[in-house]
């Protein structure tokens, strides 16, 4: 489904808590159900670029929950990490106000057995403010019975949150989420990809696909133990975006054998094999 | 009805050349992109005679108000453009502008050629911001060179050849009489300054080329006066841009002789600010004809 061209303004409903991060909630009342893997390009319609003209292009954000409007639309929940004056403001984004949106943007992830014939089971790795776009995909696969594991790495506790996105009903985490941290506070002590080796040395693990979203040293690092066990995997990356709909070329990522792939039109979702090695060089 | 070197326009508002990929928004944005296309013209992105992969990463890098960009001209050279995307691009509702770049007149020569031969192209933009590699300057930068190349390029073609002016000279206006000798139909300015930033997080440049061009709202100031002093010293048409993100931003350039102008940045932050400007400036204009004086004391 096509994005609706040009950017448009939605109204933010909700911004709440969640842990290290925030959830920020928008109404749209004019765009299509995003995919898992899509992003928005967003901008607050007030106070961007107030604090030393800065920020002046929009963010790129993944969807990281949909509902549907309390009158009508779509609600798109957007999970949010404050690193810098675009962040910061989205953020600080109160009830009420303005935002300019463009999207849904970009491919989205594929099912197993698109990605790798015969593959049926999914194991969803997740990293910081990287674990927003699994939150979607986990909920597409429980609705469509693909059955799923998912962990989740964290640094500190600052640096954990998007937690309530893998929740059941009841308020409690899901069953099939580990968690990791590198400082402990809660889950195994240590990194993601110390919960996702034994299952890439499992004997079943080349029937299921790796979903892995998050910073560019853990992506590399998923994407070199996929190929070293032979499991396919996906990867949602991220690299510089001004546009979002491939007017810039800025987002450029290295192609194995040359060249380079347009992160905002050719993914945000790449297979391992679509890329040499995931680096902060674009990242 | 606005024109630009005979070519009809529906409103004075076009793109620049490398901020907008017409493909790309189609597949993104559907038929919608062809039903309400935001630019009056369409103006493909540089292309080379060979192909070209563009800059490593870092490629862009935001700053106050405006971005650097070291994109590097990635595009599929001459014979891939021919073949591949000028087909698609004719299917675009609006007149369509080439823009070529080569590092030698026979090479500039021969693309002139090939891409005026095409029906579907209505004009040709030269972008000038490169190196000559027989003579080592920068053509651009130099008004002889810039005359001698459009000497050599007019008689291959009857098209409107619009030299794209680079803004990193002490005298914009000489390089534009030079084009102007040379027999050009018109020109474009401003193309981005040259401009650099330091990564915070590393202490080296922030691009992986080590330097860029700025663009957007930033370089408006800039675009205006060179604006002006080009109109002083040519009687050539001339596309204005640099920064404009309204229709008031337009005004100021059409204010200063340009009969044209062009969005590029801003169509980042709003992909159909071609036609948002173009709304602006009717209605600013219209106001200001109401407003002019009624009384007629000739
Ligand atoms: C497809 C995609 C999906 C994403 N999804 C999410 C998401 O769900 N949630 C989320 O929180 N984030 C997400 N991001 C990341 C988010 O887009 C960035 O964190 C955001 O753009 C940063 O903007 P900022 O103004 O807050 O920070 P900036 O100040 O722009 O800093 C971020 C980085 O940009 C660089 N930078 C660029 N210009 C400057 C400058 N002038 N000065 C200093 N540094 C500069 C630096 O390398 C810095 O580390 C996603 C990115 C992509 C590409
Ligand atoms: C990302 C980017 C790519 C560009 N690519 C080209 C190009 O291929 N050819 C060209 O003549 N100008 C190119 N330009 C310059 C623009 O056409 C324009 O001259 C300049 O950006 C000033 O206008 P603006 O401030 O409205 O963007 C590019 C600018 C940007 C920001
Ligand atoms: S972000 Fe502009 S082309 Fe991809």
């Amino acid at each position: 489904m096509n994005a609706p061209f040009g950017r448009r303004l939605c109204e933010v409903a909700a911004n709440r808590d969640s842990g290290g991060y925030r959830v920020v909630s928008l109404l749209d009342h004019e765009g299509p159900e995003p995919e898992p893997g899509q992003f928005y390009m967003l901008a607050a319609e007030a106070g961007w670029g107030a604090d030393g003209g800065r920020a002046f292009l929009p963010r790129a954000i993944s969807v990281a929950a949909t509902a549907p409007g309390a009158r009508g639309g779509v609600r798109l929940d957007f999970l949010l990490d404050a690193v810098g004056p675009g962040t910061e403001r989205l953020c600080g984004l109160g009830a009420g106000e303005g935002v300019w949106i463009t999207g849904p943007l970009g491919n989205s992830f594929a099912a197993p057995a698109e990605v790798s014939p015969g593959a049926a089971g999914a194991v969803l790795v997740g990293g910081g403010v990287g674990v927003a776009p699994l939150a979607l995909l986990r909920r597409r696969f429980g609705e469509r019975g693909v059955p799923h594991r998912v962990l989740l790495g964290f640094r500190d506790r600052r640096h954990t949150g998007g937690l309530d996105l893998f929740c059941g009903s009841s308020g409690a985490l899901c069953p099939e989420v580990r968690l990791a941290t590198e400082d402990g506070h809660t889950g195994l002590q240590g990194r993601v990809t110390d919960l996702l080796l034994p299952i890439l040395a499992g004997d079943d693990a080349r029937s299921g696909v790796v979903y892995a979203c998050g910073p560019p040293a853990m992506l590399e690092a998923v994407r070199a133990l996929c190929a070293e066990h032979g499991v396919a995997c996906e990867l949602a990356l991220e690299s510089p975006m001004a546009c979002g709909f491939g007017a810039c070329f800025g987002c450029a990522v290295p192609k194995p054998g040359g060249g380079f792939l347009r992160l905002c039109v050719d993914g945000p979702v790449l297979r391992g094999d679509q890329v040499e090695e995931v680096s902060h060089a674009y990242a | 009805m606005p024109e630009l070197c005979g070519i009809e326009l529906e409103h004075p508002v076009i793109n620049a050349s490398g901020t907008y990929d017409a493909i790309a928004a189609r597949a993104v944005f559907g038929d919608a992109l062809l039903e309400d296309f935001p630019f009056a013209a369409f103006v493909s992105k540089t292309i080379t005679p060979e192909p070209r992969a563009g800059n490593a990463p870092r490629r862009i890098w935001e700053t106050p108000a405006g971005m650097l960009n070291s994109i590097g001209l990635p595009n599929k050279g001459l014979e891939g453009f021919l073949a591949e995307d000028l087909p698609r691009l004719a299917a675009l509702p609006v007149p369509l502008i080439v823009s070529i770049m080569a590092t030698s007149r026979e090479d500039f020569a021969r693309c002139v050629e090939r891409v005026a031969a095409r029906r579907e192209v209505a004009a040709i933009e030269l972008n000038v911001s490169c190196p000559n590699v027989h003579s080592g300057l920068i053509v651009g930068e130099d008004p002889a060179e810039t005359e001698a190349l459009l000497e050599t390029l007019r008689p291959r073609t009857e098209k409107p050849l619009i030299v794209k002016l680079t803004p990193n000279v002490a005298g914009p206006a000489a390089v534009a009489a030079g084009a102007e000798r040379g027999g050009a139909d018109a020109v474009s300015l401003i193309n981005t300054l040259k401009g650099t930033a330091v990564d915070p997080a590393t202490g080296a440049p922030a691009l992986g080329n080590g330097y860029g061009g700025l663009s957007g709202p930033a370089v408006r100031p800039v675009a205006l006066e060179q604006v002006r002093s080009v109109r002083a010293a040519t009687g050539l048409p001339i596309v204005g841009m640099g920064g404009i993100a309204s229709g008031a931003d337009a005004a100021e350039f059409l204010a200063l002789g340009a009969s044209v102008v062009a969005v590029g940045t801003e169509s980042f932050r709003d992909p159909r600010a071609g036609s948002r400007v173009a709304a602006e400036l009717e209605s600013t204009l219209r106001l200001e004809r109401v407003s002019e004086p009624v009384l007629d004391l000739d």
